[in-house]
């Protein structure tokens, strides 16, 4: 089924305009803090390992290279600038995700991503208050651990609850049959998204943060009252999902086990491995300044920003258009 | 017969839920950025009517349910079945039972064209279209001239509905109905 092709933008003029202020005013606040605006390839060798995340695969005509991928973010290459030596970095980023359509989602978005020598997760938090809080005029952010969260809406413990309760819990929304190849964390996000996001942030933002370590992704792993949970956070607004923040990990070996036990979870699911990206393997070994990084969804916070209840409304062309 | 993946999911997609043929009215795609996708569905079952929610895994497939929309003409019915006709030349004819004509059975009028929902070649559903004009066969008495004034009373049409109508309508008249409402619009002329 293919629609017939429509040439007009989804975005008015005043959104369009919006747009356009959002990334002055972006620049602004970084230029005034002084960091380094930065820009890496869209285009990569790599992909990445994470199972729930689906590059865009490029074919390539270059030197000895036949492939490569879309970027999911630019993360990678970020950090191998910081390796380098780059200190504080910001990027406004197009940034590529196969599959993901819907009310929130577009397959290619704008991603602003920064990364703060010497910074942990608590102050960048805080540096993520002051610009959404800056561009929006809303209340500063509450925070909230990802325990205490899941435990006030969906009334049971994540850190402790038995995966066959989790399961059962799930039977609200899924058969037997599809929860069976399910594993703990898909059964979260699954809670996550259909009862405790709805909820983040209605009154005020909300910094969701203390993620158990199976989701840590790339961020730092401590303990926390006998649990082990990722330095990781979250910023909602009205049940929207803005950014995702790590203070980071800096471990190549650590780093090196991630990505391989990623790559068993995409076996089990039935996609194929990725290709570990040695380059940045190397940049870590090399040493990775302490820091913390976060990722940003532009278009959400254009979305927050006009009282937008669908992404198509901020950009000139969602993927049906493009 | 071919499947549709999560991500080929979009609305007025038939599908094949539970072995009953289903049309998707709503499909909302939900993920946490670092997590799990998912489709949130909403469905209706062309047999029953009834509206499902269902979620799928990013990935998950439905099996494509083989149903058609047609127009066809009504031609008659034989006490058991509704016969209809493709307007398409072929002069191919189907037979609806009364499950599949359901309501629609008081706004059939010979002749007329609508539209046959058929399931793996045989009728599902039959759907009028929005307005018919059908002839007022039985009503109280009409007064005169009463056209401004507010009021009305039931009549009974050709093919057995009663909507209800203004008091100057009088029997013999064609009227044209909402066929969504079972409301009366106007009135088409006078015999």
């Amino acid at each position: 089924m293919t629609d017939k092709p429509v040439w007009q933008p989804t975005a008015s003029r005043d959104v369009l305009k919006n747009r356009a202020q959002l990334l002055a005013y972006v620049r602004g606040f970084f230029a005034q803090r002084q960091v380094l605006e930065v820009e890496t390839p869209v285009l990569g060798r790599h992909g990445v390992t994470d199972v729930n995340l689906d590059g865009i695969p490029a074919s390539v005509n270059a030197p000895g290279i036949t492939s490569g991928w879309l970027q999911t973010s630019p993360e990678y290459h970020m950090k191998r600038l910081l390796a380098a030596g780059s200190g504080s970095i910001f990027q406004v980023a197009r940034v590529f995700r196969n599959g993901e359509r819907g009310r929130r989602h577009n397959p290619e978005f704008s991603m602003l991503e920064w990364y703060r020598e010497g910074f942990d997760d608590r102050q960048l938090m805080a540096e993520v208050a002051d610009l959404v809080c800056g561009w929006l005029g809303c209340k500063r952010p509450l925070v909230l651990a990802y325990r205490d969260a899941v435990q006030a809406y969906a009334g049971f413990d994540p850190m402790k609850v038995s995966d066959r309760d989790l399961a059962r819990y799930c039977e609200q929304w899924l058969e037997p049959e599809q929860l069976a190849g399910m594993g703990r964390d898909a059964c979260l996000d699954l809670v996550m998204s259909f009862v405790v996001e709805p909820k983040l942030g209605v009154d005020a933002p909300v910094f969701l943060t203390r993620y158990p370590a199976a989701q840590a992704a790339l961020a730092r792993v401590s303990d926390d009252d006998g649990f082990a949970v990722a330095h990781r956070f979250e910023l909602y607004i009205n049940g929207l999902e803005l950014c995702n923040g790590y203070w980071e990990l800096t471990d190549p070996q650590e780093q090196l086990q991630r990505f391989e036990a990623d790559n068993r979870q995409r076996r089990a699911a039935g996609k194929s491995e990725m290709a570990v990206d040695q380059a940045f393997l190397d940049a870590l070994d090399a040493g990775l300044p302490e820091s913390s990084g976060v990722a940003l969804g532009l278009d959400r916070l254009l979305m927050l920003k006009v009282g937008a209840a669908s992404i198509e409304e901020v950009l000139a062309f969602p993927v049906e258009r493009a | 017969m071919a499947s549709y993946s999560t991500n080929e999911f979009r609305s007025g997609l038939k599908v094949l839920l539970d072995g009953d043929p289903c049309i998707m009215l709503e499909n909302e795609f939900v993920k946490p950025g670092k997590g799990q996708a998912f489709n949130r569905v909403k469905l209706r079952n062309l047999m029953t009517n009834r509206v499902w929610e269902r979620t799928f895994k990013s990935g998950e497939s439905l099996e494509a349910a083989d149903v058609v929309e047609q127009d066809m003409e009504y031609l008659y019915t034989d006490g058991e079945f509704w016969h209809f006709m493709l307007t398409d030349g072929s002069f191919e004819q189907f037979a609806a039972d009364a499950k599949a004509v359901g309501d629609t059975v008081k706004w059939l009028k010979e002749q007329d064209v609508y539209t046959v929902t058929l399931y793996n070649g045989a009728p599902l559903s039959v759907t009028p279209p929005n307005f018919v004009e059908l002839e007022v066969v039985d009503t109280d008495p009409g007064m005169k001239g009463d056209t401004a004034q507010g009021g009305s009373k039931p009549a009974t049409l050709s093919t057995g509905a009663v909507v209800n109508v203004p008091l100057f309508i009088t029997i013999g008249e064609v009227l044209k109905v909402d066929t969504r409402s079972g409301e009366y619009v106007n009135r088409v002329k006078s015999s």
